[in-house]
């Protein structure tokens, strides 16, 4: 009786979308850039944005995170418009539930600062001032990783491109975020490596509930990580479903062209 | 359990000027719990494109499709992912999973997935991959470097892990020696006699009709050539 | 002898009138950066002239000056600069801490406590404490504005990671009324104590980058730190070898080629205070007659 309680209880919380995006828009002068995009995203959910380069998906994602205002549109968090809101609580959010993984390391890592120095950062931005206990927290999510703790105290640059990305994701992933943007991350990794990064990833969404919006122009990548997909193309969504579904029964004539001009995913 | 009504899929290919073509009608079909329906007709007939409507892996054109009181040709796809995770099993003839996961971890996943904790969910895979005679010494390596039938029994042990109130089997037993074939349909009896509704796809006739209570052939859903 | 051909104190009217705003400002929003339009001085840059403009703006003719550098009244910046205002000003100066209404320091507080009605100005280089980890200007600025200090943080963490210990002894970074990120100046982290609770007005300029910012008296100033790690107000550990003085910091100075050295107080007017009181040292003459 108090086992089916509390998981009502729980259940109730997690009543509503995390995300609930509203006809976001963004043009760059007379240029679309992203158009009339709508979603909900729920707790522990992966949507994968798919689509050609110049598709619109990298320009969604930055308008999603707040890296750029978009023109038109809602993006509400936890009941909240995130385009309306006042810069340092968009900030706030950006180090607290918020997580943001880039393509490339060198943009997501302080490449001048140690491991450690790295994924302790987003604690003492949030104002954990215990040395010896942000170390440990550090140290702890290098292992879950599969970075070596001894390691804690080198550089980024000393390290391979793919530690450097899972190195980065600690980074993102210490302070518990709840959701998490990806662009390619596994872009420019060997096949081993994306691999390796990807069953990582999977387990950390699935053991930290985790919510995510990954771009990628990789339908594999889509097909191991997302559950759902949107296609995109010049800058509207044109097809959006489950990702299995979508891949394997493709309605529109782009995204059937674009599953099949892809080897075997 | 499972209940179809006049179900229809057909295909637009827009890369091939836009040809439609239809490929399903009028299906209906009702599958009880405990119950095990098995589904024939020739290579091409539809069996497995019904199969995959079931998993909503392909989209219905027109039709009701409902497992466990959801519709799946309307259901969203948070849904539908909801429904595979509790309700709906699919044991299809191709693993298809991330490279370089160990074998037990494969197997463990849709318990982990439900949230049940790591012990639980690994002993239930060791006990399936024992049970379909997976060397142990393969446990921790990746299933993809395995043999088509050591691959088919793992994932026959991962559709097998969580005890789904509804399967779908394409070809279980297909590539399986004697031995293993056997312990494949203990699984599928006794997933019957818990009261998991089943639908399958067996061309071994022997193991249909020792695990099928009827047949239903989806010929007589197949759209008559251009009528 | 005052110069005629200058305003009182070099600037014109209106640029002190500009830089008191500052000031003001400054005060205002305790340990805020304000921009101010610094003039050329009459001197380089590098040997004061924020300073020198913000105790510009300051002086009136009943005032009296005192200038050090990293403490000492006798050094060539602190000569020279008292001596300008002497002549542009006409104000009186002295080497006395406490007879001084408003001090201009290089890289020290004075060990005697300030006082109410003191200003104290300091001279700064660099006055970003943000810079070294952020090179965008416009990016440290967004991330006072928004109290963004984690990577403040991210520095004292490489340091005991690397050293042990947070080996930051100089422009320390402190905190100011729990909201803005300052650099103190060069200052020995040993006066960073000082900083806080002071009686005195204290000012802060910088010429070249052209900022201002100011501690009202008694600001409540933190010295960043970790609990496990907590700031520490170090200095050399011996005593003065002039005035036997433990508890002021000390200057080292190499005596010869053979690696001799002493140990003095780097604020000159505290050490000959304390010696014409008695009290001496290790290297003290003996004998006084």
């Amino acid at each position: 009786m108090e086992g089916a309680l509390s998981i009502l209880s729980k259940e109730k919380q997690q009543d509503g979308p995390l995300l609930r995006v509203e006809g976001l828009s963004k043009f760059y002068g007379g240029r679309i850039g992203c158009a009339d995009v709508s979603f909900d995203l729920w707790p522990g959910e992966v949507l994968g944005i798919v689509g050609e380069s110049g598709s619109g998906k990298s320009t969604l994602l930055s308008c999603l995170a707040g890296h750029l205002s978009p023109d038109r549109g809602e993006v509400i968090y936890a009941g909240r418009d995130t385009v309306t809101m006042p810069e340092p609580e968009r900030r706030m959010l950006g180090r607290t539930d918020w997580a943001f993984v880039h393509q490339n390391p060198r943009d997501g890592l302080r490449m001048g600062v140690s491991a450690g120095g790295n994924v302790g950062e987003r604690l003492m931005a949030v104002g954990a001032r215990n040395y010896g206990a942000i170390r440990e927290t550090a140290s702890d999510w290098l292992g879950r990783v599969e970075i070596s703790p001894g390691r804690i105290d080198d550089r980024p640059r000393q390290f391979s491109g793919g530690m450097q990305q899972r190195l980065q994701i600690a980074r993102n992933l210490v302070t518990g975020p709840k959701l998490v943007f990806m662009d390619e991350p596994t872009g420019g990794l060997d096949v081993s490596v994306q691999a390796r990064l990807l069953d990582l990833l999977r387990g950390l969404v699935r053991d930290m509930g985790l919510a995510v919006i990954i771009v990628t122009h990789d339908l594999a990548v889509a097909r191991l990580l997302a559950h759902r997909l949107m296609v995109m193309k010049d800058g509207r969504v044109i097809e959006a479903g489950l990702t299995d579904q979508v891949l394997d029964d493709p309605q529109a004539a782009y995204t059937q062209l674009l599953v099949s001009s892809v080897l075997q995913v | 359990m499972i209940e179809i009504e006049n179900l229809s899929k057909s295909f637009t290919l827009h890369n091939q000027g836009g040809a439609v073509i239809p490929v399903m009608t009028g299906a209906t079909l009702r599958v009880a719990p405990g119950e095990c329906v098995a589904l024939t007709g020739q290579s091409g007939a539809g069996k497995s494109t019904l199969m995959r409507m079931i998993y909503g892996n392909y989209l219905a054109a027109g039709g009701s499709l409902r497992v466990g009181g959801l519709d799946v040709t309307r259901a969203t796809p948070r849904e539908i992912i909801a429904l595979r995770r509790e309700t709906l099993g699919y044991v299809s003839q191709f693993l298809r999973v991330v490279p370089r996961v160990p074998t037990r971890a494969v197997v463990a996943e849709p318990l982990l997935a439900l949230g049940r904790p790591a012990e639980e969910a690994f002993a239930r895979a060791e006990t399936l991959l024992r049970e379909l005679n997976i060397p142990e010494r393969l446990w921790g390596l990746s299933p993809t470097t395995f043999s088509g039938g050591e691959q088919q029994r793992v994932n026959i042990a991962r559709g097998f892990a969580h005890d789904y109130p509804a399967l779908l089997l394409d070809e279980p037993t297909a590539s399986l020696d004697a031995v293993n074939r056997e312990v494949v349909l203990r699984l599928i009896e006794g997933a019957k006699a818990r009261g998991a509704a089943i639908i399958g796809i067996f061309h071994d006739e022997a193991a249909r009709a020792r695990v099928a209570d009827r047949e239903i052939d989806v010929t007589e859903f197949t759209p008559r050539k251009a009528a | 002898m005052t110069d005629q051909a200058y305003n009182f104190a070099y600037l014109d009217e209106q640029t002190k009138r500009m830089i008191r705003r500052a000031i003001l400002k400054g005060i205002a929003v305790p340990g805020y950066q304000v921009p101010f339009a610094s003039r050329e001085m009459p001197m380089p840059y590098g040997w004061g002239t924020g300073g020198v403009q913000v105790t510009a703006a300051c002086l009136t003719p009943e005032d009296v000056l005192k200038v050090i550098d990293q403490g000492a009244d006798d050094t060539t910046n602190a000569v020279s600069i008292r001596a300008f205002f002497a002549r542009t000003a006409g104000v009186a100066t002295t080497e006395a801490t406490a007879q001084a209404s408003v001090i201009q320091t290089r890289h020290r507080i004075p060990e005697a406590p300030l006082t109410e009605g003191q200003i104290l100005v300091y001279q700064v280089p660099i006055p970003e404490p943000l810079r070294f980890l952020e090179p965008r200007e416009s990016e440290t600025r967004r991330m006072h504005a928004l109290e963004d200090y984690g990577l403040m943080h991210v520095k004292l963490y490489e340091d005991i990671a690397r050293h042990g210990e947070i080996a930051t002894a100089y422009a320390y970074p402190v905190k100011v009324e729990g909201r803005y990120v300052m650099d103190p100046s060069p200052i020995p982290k040993f006066d960073n104590p000082k900083l806080g609770g002071m009686a005195a007005i204290q000012l802060f300029g910088a010429g070249r980058e052209q900022r201002i910012y100011a501690l009202p008296p008694y600001t409540r100033v933190v010295s960043l730190d970790f609990e496990d790690h907590p700031f520490v107000a170090s200095k050399a550990d011996h005593a003065c070898d002039l005035c036997g003085s433990e508890v002021s910091y000390l200057d080292e100075v190499i005596t010869d080629d053979r690696g001799s050295r002493m140990f003095c107080c780097s604020d000159t007017d505290y050490c000959a205070g304390r010696r014409d009181a008695g009290h001496r040292g290790r290297l003290s003459p003996e004998e006084v007659a």
